[in-house]
């Protein structure tokens, strides 16, 4: 498989899954804000708009919720916002329209043809149902047409690191939140995981067994363990093996965060969440420029959108 | 049978039906003129021609507007709604009908699904209501407790003569399988809908108790989250007392009622099956808990307890919160026929290995002729004067009693006792002489079946009907859970309206419609949170940047774009 085209597929992974976390997360956010009368907006917007690493405006202007639908959700130009990056993965597919299935690609292209449409559908609850559906709709024919082989393999790889780093900047979203911030039952929601939660634990859970199913738990999917583990496999998949005594820069990144988790008392990383998630963070993007080098060297090297914006 | 979308039978004033058309009239019309300019109407008074002029002239006590008075816990409502033209509201509510429809909160109409009815206006309830409202919806469940454990048990009220024996043992639902029974932590209505209603500002009433298998919790939950999405700026102004936390403390207090001695009980929701009108709820209940919800055929007795069938072999059941009526629960003790029940049931709960959550027997307390001595069991039991009282009512047995509502029958209700959904029950002003006579003729051949009631004028709220908001009937169903050691009231409950003109009887197949309750929470005490709690910013430094394919950077795409422009005039 050329390089560039395993970029675009590592990417259409990585763009869709983070489409469909950011409307996971704003969803909290927004009704939040809704709900709770006493939170305090423009703290609550700073404080989301820094982890997710984009520019607050200079005080006095407040920072409120339409700032961070615009910034976070509607900016087409940004990879870092709900249209821009699903503008992103339309992009990327266009370029490997070649490899992937005419399904995949009608998906993605209808996705972004509708997407103008449904900006301006004013209700974001209901853009955000949208976006989540286009995930699903995604992930499900990724599921059944593609092949088992590279181009899966690049595809989940994306989708898996996308979603281990999302889900630690929900964490950190909940870490920084402090006590007035959304219960940890808003967030398993946000997910999907609420559910599933309630089922393991029937009903009636502590916070360190609703952060710990979000962080460690073995069998939910979107646990930031499970969804390492998934990505290296990925790379396990990728790489047959050829060199017995060390492993791949990208796996190490990657293993060494989730056993660090893994085989840790949850209580002990709750001690210092946001400091942990920004670990995960950190090996994410480690990770992600290990697998440019080792497999994409086609391109120039990569660049911070933050500086680039 | 109990089904959810049913509920009980509601006396509303037949003479107020002409003064609720005053909305199509004239009458109307003397607030349209005073005032038009909206911007100078303030809280406390309404000007101007707004969505509410058809409500004003109810004969009945409107909970929202009198005159040109909009009642104190209404009056953000009011701002916010009385503004909007009739065809935003009814976007607002069509929008709340498609997400029903979307999420499965329907209910069956001659085998069509249809949205459960959830109207545009919500009931609001004042804080200082509900703290006396909640109190003596607690204090009601608190006596029958004692009363059910009474009459399971030494049977002390009836030697003393507060209730009579006869109406006890007289009763459909007083069952002799269950005497004996002690519950694990003494609880035997777990959960409980008081209806109660309301003729003017404080006269709240009990109308009935439900102590058996009250249903309707599962559409306060969900109304209060459709309204959510589709009022987020009432929401933002009010400070509204949260039900969500529902689920947790019916889990809670039925884990407390476990037998003895086991350590992490295992709860199951009971169900008829799928086709039950109350399915929905029993679902959600079963989800939002994180247990199992079993049909009977789940469930099997051996060892002298009940387990359940699952594909890691039985396992031990020791909470069962039974959606079933007691004559289906068990065949070998009640009815034989019936395929809903686990055969051995009611020996195991004998034995004390499992907990039937609400108990078995529990009709003899929601008896409507029981209902007329509930404010002396609460003199009885708890020492205490009720604090809601009931609606007044005539116990046919007795022989002055029943020639009065004989001679009265045209201007009275008469309910069946045992009764519910409002199956059964003939309001004299709206029924015919033929009508009347035979219900003559049934209650002198069986007083103890019925009772009477004057006809209460319910309280009003605006409801959005075909002709725009116009006000009707409602009544409440506070749900409380019952812990062992407190009974927490759920803040709300299901306001029920009875949607036709003149309607006296609220139920959702005969076009009942539902509200959302909100309960007002006291204003709040000191500052708002202070700034440290607030949410914080990442550290400088310690923000992850976002990383995107470097060939989506906008240079690339420029010359690539600029390198078609090059080939374009070859």
């Amino acid at each position: 498989m050329l390089s560039r085209i395993a970029e675009s597929l590592f990417w259409i992974g990585r763009y869709v899954e983070r489409a469909d976390n950011t409307a996971r997360l704003l969803d909290v956010h927004v009704q939040t804000l809704l709900e709770d009368p006493w939170v305090e907006e423009d703290l609550a917007c700073r404080s989301l708009l820094s982890v997710m690493d984009r520019p607050a405006p200079v005080p006095p202007t407040r920072a409120d919720r339409g700032y961070v639908l615009d910034v976070l959700a509607y900016d087409q130009v940004s990879a870092s916002s709900i249209a821009g990056s699903l503008g992103a993965a339309r992009d990327n597919a266009r370029r490997a329209r070649e490899t992937i299935s005419s399904e995949l690609w009608e998906a993605l292209n209808a996705t972004w043809n509708a997407l103008g449409a449904q900006v301006e559908a004013a209700d974001p609850h209901d853009f955000f149902g949208w976006v989540r559906e286009r995930g699903a709709v995604v992930a499900g024919i990724v599921d059944s047409t593609i092949s088992r082989d590279d181009t899966w393999q690049f595809l989940v790889l994306g989708r898996s690191m996308e979603r281990a780093d999302m889900t630690a900047r929900l964490l950190t979203t909940r870490a920084l939140a402090g006590p007035a911030g959304p219960s940890w039952t808003t967030f398993l929601r946000s997910c999907g995981a609420h559910e599933a939660f309630l089922r393991t634990y029937r009903g009636t859970a502590s916070v360190e067994q609703a952060a710990g199913f979000l962080l460690v738990d073995r069998v939910f999917p979107r646990s930031i363990v499970y969804a390492l583990g998934q990505a290296e496999q990925c790379l396990a998949g990728l790489e047959p093996v050829t060199d017995r005594a060390t492993l791949d820069a990208a796996r190490r990144h990657l293993g060494l965060t989730r056993t660090s988790l893994e085989y840790r008392p949850v209580s002990q990383i709750l001690d210092d969440l946001p400091g942990e998630m920004e670990q995960v963070q950190r090996a994410c993007a480690a990770a992600s420029h290990a697998i440019a080098r080792r497999y994409f060297r086609s391109g120039p090297p990569a660049q911070w959108v933050g500086e680039a914006l | 049978m109990v089904t959810t979308t049913s509920g009980s039978a509601k006396t509303a004033g037949a003479q107020d039906t002409a003064g609720a058309q005053g909305g199509h009239g004239g009458q109307c019309y003397q607030f349209v003129c005073s005032d038009r300019v909206r911007g100078r109407s303030r809280a406390a008074t309404v000007h101007g021609m707004d969505l509410f002029d058809g409500c004003r002239a109810g004969a009945a006590w409107d909970e929202m507007v009198a005159g040109d008075q909009v009642h104190g816990p209404y009056q953000q409502v009011h701002q916010v709604l009385a503004p909007m033209s009739l065809d935003d509201v009814r976007a607002r509510a069509d929008s709340l009908a498609r997400a029903y429809v979307r999420q499965g909160v329907t209910f069956d109409v001659g085998g069509q699904e249809r949205p459960f009815p959830i109207d545009v206006v919500p009931r609001v309830v004042g804080a200082d209501e509900w703290a006396h409202v909640a109190p003596g919806v607690s204090q009601r469940v608190r006596a029958l407790e004692a009363f059910l454990a009474d009459v399971y048990g030494p049977q002390r009220a009836l030697a003393d003569g507060v209730v009579p024996r006869s109406v006890v043992v007289s009763s459909t639902h007083f069952q002799r399988a269950a005497r004996g029974i002690a519950p694990a932590n003494g609880v035997r209505v777990h959960v409980s809908g008081i209806d109660i209603i309301r003729d003017r500002a404080t006269g709240w009433r009990v109308l009935e108790d439900n102590v058996r298998v009250p249903s309707g919790v599962s559409y306060v939950l969900s109304n209060r989250q459709a309204m959510t999405r589709s009022f987020p700026e009432l929401f933002a102004a009010l400070r509204i007392a949260p039900v969500a936390d529902y689920p947790h403390r019916l889990l809670a207090a039925l884990q407390a009622a476990a037998p003895a001695g086991v350590d992490d009980p295992t709860v199951v929701v009971l169900t008829p099956g799928v086709y039950n009108s109350a399915y929905f709820e029993h679902t959600l209940l079963a989800r939002l808990m994180g247990v199992e919800l079993v049909e009977g055929p789940d469930l099997f007795c051996a060892s002298g307890r009940v387990w359940m069938r699952t594909t890691h072999g039985r396992r031990r059941v020791d909470v069962i919160y039974r959606r079933v009526d007691d004559d289906y629960l068990d065949p070998v003790v009640f009815r034989q026929d019936s395929l809903l029940g686990c055969p051995g049931l009611m020996a195991c709960a004998r034995k004390g290995t499992v907990t039937v959550a609400n108990a078995v027997g529990n009709g003899v307390a929601d008896d409507k002729l029981v209902y007329t001595y509930v404010p002396d069991m609460v003199r009885y039991y708890l020492g205490e004067e009720p604090i809601l009282a009931n609606v007044d009512t005539w116990r046919l047995e007795e022989p002055q009693a029943l020639a009065e509502v004989l001679d009265r029958l045209a201007e009275l209700v008469v309910k069946p006792v045992d009764g519910s959904g409002g199956k059964g029950i003939v309001v004299g002003p709206a029924a015919s002489a033929s009508e009347l006579a035979a219900l003559r003729t049934r209650l002198a051949d069986d007083p103890r079946g019925w009772i009477a009631q004057p006809v209460v004028q319910l309280s009003t709220v605006p409801t959005l009907v075909d002709d725009g908001l116009r006000p009707r009937h409602v009544d409440l169903r506070p749900f409380a859970v019952n812990a062992g050691d407190q009974v927490h009231v759920l803040p709300g409950g299901l306001t029920r309206v009875a949607l036709p003109e003149g309607e006296l009887v609220v139920n959702s197949s005969q076009g009942g419609g539902s509200k959302d309750t909100w309960v007002l929470d006291g204003p709040r005490v000191g500052d708002p949170v202070p700034i440290t709690d607030g949410p914080q910013v990442v550290a400088v430094g310690h923000g992850v940047p976002i990383l995107a394919n470097p060939h989506d950077s906008s240079e690339v795409i420029q010359q690539q774009q600029q390198q078609q422009q090059q080939e374009v005039p070859c």
